[in-house]
């Protein structure tokens, strides 16, 4: 036991972490890319309690850490609108609607991935429920705080709230194949989301026909039920799984109908099939550089959907999905520029201030701007290059990753019983079935039940 | 009337449908490469032109003259030999979560009779989404048990298998691992052992058997499929490629490789970074990959599958790069881009995806680089074909001058702008 609190304890002082999670530091001399104000060359910036104070030249500060970016690229700090990572449980496959539930509620600090997202210049991810329902739970923004172990510490704080939707075929595998019930077809997927939301609609009705003392009682308190009307009040924002143009056509329609205004739609594959009906409804699309193909739903798709929707106003980001994606994001970014020419600051936009606006956290991070909080990656060649090496990361003015001290071993959790640690043979499409994180946790379900 | 009505309604139909997902024709011509830097591998990078004839590179040098052919300028722009992936399923699956799409796995445990270049689908959506990015050759394998089948080199343009194969085939062998299936394999550690004692003498006894019908098989005897596709691996015709991965395993095929007098390639090799020194001791030519993949230990530095290519090389490996992939082989210049970036270098991650590969399927007299009496396989871009915004601008598969067009940029032309629009 001992031992464990030893290496618990020394892999915590490596990390050189401190209680607070607001630090100072100085950065010189860097070609600052702050995607809102063009780049600066020979530029610094200076962070002052996890906040951007002042960007500039020839800035100086005392007892503040400095790094040296000369030669370097400073950008914001990546975000990612769709990951699973710091999660233990990603789908409550129980049922097509289970509004009620949050992943917040199964949060993992001690993901290594979250280290090696960081690794990856990525200092927020949208820790997400899976696409096993329709309405599925809701989701966790969360802040790259690695070498915290309080769950409650990677919570980005005051971010809004946002819950998952699902379309085609995950939902109608689960529901319609595995447990013979709606919804087994596109048809049935309309069907589910008009009900729950009509329940919420009729649970607002009953509070409100209460406080005006039109009715004796208030209506039984019901989780879903809370949660359903929030989003008609527009409390929570939707990010909904999604591939084909049909079914992107369908929820538009379904929204509209319940005047629910803030959707997101993820992966979105057929999303450049609909681009103008998106843009007119300003519905945002988070979605793959170019997975394609590894399903029926997605055969039809083109590695020229981001670009498309750019183009046609639609306001998109390239997310991972992926553990092994999140690594890289900026390299899946510049795949913008091969499939439809984006430009520099276009193609990173992708993958810094529109996720930011789709998770409603814009006025926070997602650019370099005064008074924004202190998320930075820095990169040894620039980020869109192929021989881009991400440097230093820093989340809140606070260093979470550098390459200069990056430890073989960057767990923070060592289980006393693993004498040598695990090897997982590769997965060759970790996208796809069982690999697939979207549907965790849902094939035990199945199996269980057959 | 009205039904010769419907039938040309519903053929039209079909038609344009078609069209929407068929790339157009490529011609086979003649033709002269002018002014370009022709980046050829093998023989330094060159200022000058390349004439192709009959879809072999015919000559290069200098003010070539073009004598009537058709010519296109390449001024400010490179040629590069098109590039090989070392493993793949292209051809082999078109949609992998849709099982009757899913030609890649024949049941059973000692399959080497599978002939992946049987099931390859030429027509292939993913064909020309492939080779768009200057991917013009792949080795497509089948994939399952202790020996899957026989994989082939392929080029990706033709119609018919025949049209695709390039020449080499090789035997796959699934090592028997001790290693976790993922995540998802709870298996205890002695039941992994056993599983992996299993699977070991089930290895013995059948490479015991094909040894014994190698060498009865001369003098007649009765047919036996599975045995009869190892006897060129055992008599040294063909190689023996290996998937193995990690670390003790790599270990237990080198010592298994070097009790059979064969040719072995091993592949995937995801922790060869852990034992280079004895891969290159014993002179395994390795195909690895993919590069973009998650370390196989959470106790793994973040950057291990980056480097590793550039390990293994340094400690004198010969090293290809693959994707393992089916319908994102187009990313295998990416994968060594970033290999090049961790350690590799850029000229020595080039030749992992061109000569090396070539090499190792022992085809180099004809693939892999730029080199007069070469087949054909080229592209003309406009950068660092690494790099993600390069555009290829020019492709040549066994000198057929291909379109650069896929479902991908067929759907970008008709979507970019739309029409009818926002208006109903």
């Amino acid at each position: 036991m001992k031992n464990i609190i030893t290496i618990i304890l020394s892999t915590l002082f490596s990390l050189s972490v401190c209680a607070q999670q607001e630090g100072d530091i100085l950065i010189k001399n860097g070609t600052v890319i702050t995607i809102t104000d063009g780049v600066k060359e020979q530029t610094d910036v200076l962070i002052r309690n996890g906040k951007i104070e002042e960007i500039g030249e020839n800035l100086s500060a005392s007892n503040v850490k400095t790094i040296d970016a000369e030669g370097m690229f400073v950008m914001p700090g990546i975000i990612d609108a769709h990951s699973h990572i710091a999660l233990d449980v990603v789908n409550e496959a129980t049922n097509p609607v289970t509004a009620e539930v949050f992943v917040g509620d199964g949060l993992d600090p001690y993901d290594v991935s979250i280290y090696r997202a960081l690794a990856g210049g990525v200092t927020i991810s949208h820790a997400m429920h899976g696409s096993a329902n329709a309405i599925g739970g809701q989701c966790e923004t969360i802040k790259h705080r690695y070498g915290e172990v309080d769950p409650e510490a990677i919570r980005m704080d005051g971010a809004p709230r946002t819950i998952k939707f699902a379309l085609g075929e995950n939902p109608m595998r689960v529901h319609g194949e595995g447990n013979g019930i709606a919804p087994a077809t596109r048809m049935g997927m309309e069907q589910i989301f008009r009900n729950a939301f009509e329940e919420g609609k009729a649970y607002m009705k009953a509070q409100k026909d209460y406080a005006a003392g039109k009715a004796d009682f208030p209506p039984l308190y019901n989780t879903r039920s809370e949660v359903m009307a929030d989003i008609l009040k527009g409390d929570i924002i939707i990010h909904c799984h999604s591939y084909r143009a049909d079914e992107i056509y369908m929820l538009l329609k379904v929204l509209e109908d319940y005047g629910v205004k803030r959707i997101c739609f993820q992966h979105v594959n057929e999303g450049f099939k609909v681009a103008p009906e998106l843009a007119a409804y300003g519905a945002h699309a988070s979605v793959f550089s170019d997975w394609w193909a590894y399903k029926f739903e997605v055969y039809y798709s083109t590695a020229y959907n981001a670009a498309i929707l750019a183009e046609n106003g639609v306001v998109t980001s390239i997310n991972s999905d992926s553990g092994e994606l999140i690594r890289h994001l900026y390299h899946e970014a510049a795949k913008t520029q091969r499939y439809g020419g984006l430009s520099d600051n276009e193609a990173l936009k992708l993958i810094t201030l529109n996720p930011a606006i789709q998770l409603g956290i814009e006025d926070r991070v997602g650019s370099i701007e005064k008074g924004k909080e202190g998320d930075i990656a820095i990169f040894k060649n620039h980020p869109l290059s192929i021989y881009a090496i991400p440097q230093i990361t820093i989340v809140d003015g606070i260093v979470r990753f550098d390459i200069n001290e990056d430890n073989y071993d960057m767990r923070l959790d060592i289980d006393p019983d693993e004498k040598i640690p695990t090897f997982y043979e590769t997965e060759t499409h970790s996208h796809h079935g069982e690999g697939d994180r979207c549907m965790q946790d849902v094939y035990e379900f199945l199996n269980h039940k057959h | 009337m009205n039904k010769i009505y419907w039938i040309l309604v519903v053929a039209l139909f079909l038609s344009c449908e078609l069209l929407g997902q068929q790339v157009r024709k490529s011609t086979f011509e003649d033709v002269l490469l002018k002014n370009a830097t022709i980046v050829t591998i093998t023989n330094g990078t060159i200022e000058g032109d390349l004439l192709i004839k009959n879809g072999i590179i015919a000559e290069i040098g200098t003010s070539l003259s073009a004598n009537g052919l058709s010519e296109i300028d390449c001024t400010g722009k490179f040629i590069y030999p098109g590039f090989i992936d070392g493993g793949t399923q292209l051809g082999l699956v078109e949609i992998s979560s849709v099982s009757l799409t899913r030609d890649s796995d024949e049941l059973g445990d000692y399959t080497p009779h599978m002939q992946a270049l049987t099931a390859v689908n030429p027509n292939s959506v993913s064909i020309p989404v492939t080779r768009v990015n200057g991917v013009t050759t792949v080795f497509s394998k089948p994939t399952g048990d202790l020996f899957p089948g026989t994989g082939a080199v392929i080029d990706l343009h033709g119609y018919t298998p025949d049209q695709m194969y390039a020449g080499s085939k090789a035997v796959l062998m699934n090592f028997p691992s001790t290693g976790r299936r993922g995540r998802w394999d709870r298996r205890s550690e002695e039941d992994i052992t056993k599983d992996n004692e299993k699977a070991m003498k089930k290895l013995k006894k059948f490479w015991d058997q094909a040894k014994i019908y190698s060498q009865i098989n001369q003098t007649g005897g009765d047919y036996n499929p599975q045995l009869a596709a190892m006897v060129p691996v055992l008599k040294g015709d063909a190689p023996l490629m290996i998937e193995v991965n990690k670390k003790s395993d790599i270990l237990n095929a080198i010592e298994w490789v070097n009790k059979q007098s064969i040719k072995a390639i091993f592949t995937g090799v995801s922790e060869g970074w852990r034992v280079a020194d004895s891969l290159a001791k014993y002179k395994i030519p390795v195909i690895t990959g993919p590069v973009l993949q998650v370390p196989s230990r959470a106790s793994d530095k973040y950057d291990v599958s980056y480097s590793n290519p550039g390990k293994m090389l340094k400690a004198g490996v010969k090293v290809a790069i693959r994707t393992n992939e089916t319908e994102n082989v187009r990313n295998l210049p990416f994968n060594a881009g970033f290999a090049a970036a961790y350690g590799m270098g850029i000229d020595e991650a080039l030749r992992a995806i061109t000569i090396t590969p070539a090499e190792i399927f022992g085809i180099a007299d004809k693939y892999g680089s730029l080199e007069k009496g070469k087949v054909a396989n080229l592209f003309v871009c406009d950068g660092d074909p690494f790099e993600t915004k390069t555009q290829i601008q020019h492709l040549f598969i066994r000198g057929w001058n291909v379109p650069l067009e896929s479902r991908h940029t067929l759907l970008y032309d008709e979507f970019l702008e739309r029409d009818p629009g926002i208006k109903k």
